[in-house]
């Protein structure tokens, strides 16, 4: 096990550095005369000014200085400065991190609640009615545009019955039941678009197993079907759809901009939106390398725990 | 086939076969009866091409701006008098605040659509076979090193890169709403391909050990002869499937990025446009601004993923389940 998560982790080397590299060219691909137009957005335009923020930017050296302190920066907590409200970036993802995480955390748990029962029960009555129905409402929470549904369910409940979702962002420490309503309908959303593909593979992971000889023996001992569904074949037919689930993490981080900007969630998404509105690029960098970074480590640790659940895979 | 020829001895008879047209009928006939599913996704994507095609007769008469032929009205019409009216015989799906037929911009939307798409689809697919096919063939080094990149760009959600990669190139772009739009199509054409790659690379890796492959190397066929040849012609029912399921995603981050503010700028219809939070304090007083263009898009990547995972068990059941 140790040896495979060694090797997994020499695979990660590359690829992190190549983050960093791309990330860092952002604002390097700037093209001159936009920098300008960025800088006179904050500051009238002298000359002594336009130097004071192409330094600020960390244009004014050579290309392998600047990414140089840029990982360098990443290292030691320092992520620039925000053009637009001269902060420090590294406090205000501080800030805004625990929230996203909590919205995708509560986005994957409604995702897994709703798809894996569903997609069992479609697969133990594969190509009946029920099985169509199922698999049906799961191509359509696949399609349907996120942004669509969270603009409709801020239109239509007001429109019907003068109900809107709450605006007012309140820490879950603070007090937890306010903060489950204010997220509890973005999560809803974002979690019923993800549940649409874990369903799918559910069922057909399901079905592959049902079909296993050791099923029939299960059924052959005269087993409750309640034990040889759950314990025997969901537990198999569970380890793909872990990795699924694990590889949704880019997904999620797309939809939390979405519905972050609709919900007013004040998370790292609506972060990106902000700085991407304002080109406020400093921000739009940090933030792209923080999803990055997030994706890279749930991807590791989605190899390992396959590795874990799934012994061959670490032999291979 | 020629090979039968010789294997059965004695005459051999050519049988008449169908026309082309009638042969594509009866193909598309069985398509609909194996997978109906599959048939609602062509037909609404068929209907989307009709829209886009024959909004007005510009296409028809050669790219000058004239009358609106399926639309009722030129989509850039204003008619302030009857503005925010709910649907009505005159307007089927209502009117925007600047009095803008909502049926007109929602079939007009289409050609944007399918127009960004597509063309950044052929970016992607192109890029996607290219990359795939020479990677998961050469091997090696090479493999590895692009490999690597691929796994840096797919790293970076397919959104916050295109929100990011979009607002770049539009610094490049300048104010030409139709250079801004090419950006916006380079940029989701790059996105889109390197996860397309990946899987191409992994088509290529299954064929590359077959016999076929071998017995060209043995024959003295070049690399480039084996990929063009041998490689390429059977990794496309994979393009076909991805392409297919490519648009639809293209077509929904397209709408995405409208809703946000940072996508298809104006004059050109754009979907996601119509959606965007500007709007949002209309669609609480009027809630059909909302319901249309959320619609379309749903329709559109709804059949093109139903068209897609038909397709793929039609033309390559080994895909199941990707």
């Amino acid at each position: 096990m140790w040896s495979y998560i060694v090797r997994r982790v020499g695979l990660l080397v590359p690829t992190l550095a190549l983050v960093t590299v791309l990330v860092a060219l952002l604002v390097r691909l700037l093209p001159g005369d936009a920098v300008e137009i960025i800088i006179g957005q904050y500051t009238p335009l002298t000359h002594g000014d336009r130097e004071a923020v192409r330094r600020q930017l960390g244009l004014d050296k050579p290309w392998y200085e600047q990414y140089g302190e840029f990982v360098a920066g990443v290292f030691t907590g320092d992520w620039g400065t925000s053009l637009q409200s001269q902060q420090p970036i590294g406090r205000e993802l501080a800030r805004r991190l625990p929230v996203t995480f909590e919205l995708g955390l509560l986005a994957l748990l409604i995702s897994i609640v709703v798809a894996v029962p569903v997609g069992v029960i479609a697969a133990i009555r594969q190509d009946r009615w029920l099985d169509y129905l199922m698999r049906g409402t799961a191509i359509v929470f696949i399609a349907v545009p996120a942004f669509w549904l969270g603009t409709l369910v801020v239109v239509l409940p007001n429109v019907w019955w003068g109900w809107a979702p709450p605006i007012h962002y309140e820490s879950f420490f603070d007090d937890p039941l306010s903060n489950l309503y204010f997220m509890i309908i973005p999560a809803a959303i974002l979690g019923l678009g993800l549940s649409g593909s874990v369903m799918r593979l559910t069922r057909t992971q399901m079905l592959e197993v049902l079909r296993q000889d050791y099923i029939r023996t299960a059924w052959a001992k005269g087993l409750r079907e309640r034990v040889v569904i759950l314990r025997h074949a969901l537990r198999n037919a569970l380890i793909p759809v872990t990795t699924l689930i694990g590889l949704q993490v880019p997904l999620l981080v797309g939809g939390t901009v979405v519905l972050e900007t609709i919900f007013s969630v004040p998370g790292i998404g609506s972060y990106l939106v902000t700085a991407v509105n304002s080109r406020d690029y400093p921000v739009v960098q940090a933030v792209n390398l923080v999803v990055a970074l997030a994706v890279v480590l749930s991807n590791l640790l989605v190899d390992v725990l396959y590795a874990y659940l799934d012994p061959r895979i670490r032999y291979a | 086939m020629s090979d039968t020829a010789i294997a059965v001895p004695g005459r051999v008879e050519v049988l008449p076969g169908p026309g082309p047209w009638l042969g594509a009928l009866k193909g598309l006939w069985r398509f609909a009866r194996r997978k109906p599913l599959g048939a609602a996704g062509l037909v609404i994507i068929v209907a989307m091409v009709v829209c886009a095609v024959f909004a007005d007769n510009q296409l028809v008469t050669l790219f000058r701006r004239d009358d609106p032929l399926l639309a009722p009205y030129y989509y850039d019409d204003q008619d302030i008098a009857n503005r925010l009216r709910p649907p009505s015989p005159s307007h089927l799906f209502g009117t925007d605040r600047l009095g803008r037929d909502m049926l007109s911009q929602v079939i007009y939307g289409a050609r944007t659509s399918l127009l960004i798409g597509l063309s950044a689809v052929a970016i992607s697919m192109g890029l996607a076979t290219l990359v795939g096919t020479v990677s998961g063939y050469v091997g090696g080094r090479l493999d590895l090193l692009v490999q690597r990149l691929v796994d840096a760009w797919i790293s970076f959600p397919a959104i916050v890169i295109l929100l990011t990669g979009v607002q770049v190139a539009k610094e490049y772009a300048g104010p030409s709403p139709t250079t801004q739009s090419a950006a916006i199509v380079a940029v989701l054409g790059l996105v889109l391909a390197a996860g397309a790659s990946r899987v191409i690379r992994g088509a290529t890796l299954a064929l590359k050990n077959n016999v076929f492959v071998e017995a060209a190397r043995a024959v003295g066929a070049s690399d480039m002869r084996i990929i063009f040849r041998h490689i390429l012609p059977n990794v496309m029912p994979v393009v076909i499937v991805l392409a297919t399921l490519q648009l639809g995603a293209a077509i929904l981050a397209v709408g995405t990025i409208g809703f946000l503010g940072f996508g298809v700028p104006a004059p050109f219809p754009d979907w996601g446009r119509m959606l965007s939070t500007e709007g949002l304090l209309f669609m609480r007083a009027h809630p059909w601004l909302a319901v249309w263009p959320g619609l379309a898009i749903f329709l559109a990547v709804w059949g093109l993923n139903v068209l897609g995972d038909a397709l793929r068990d039609v033309l390559d059941p080994r895909l199941r389940g990707l």
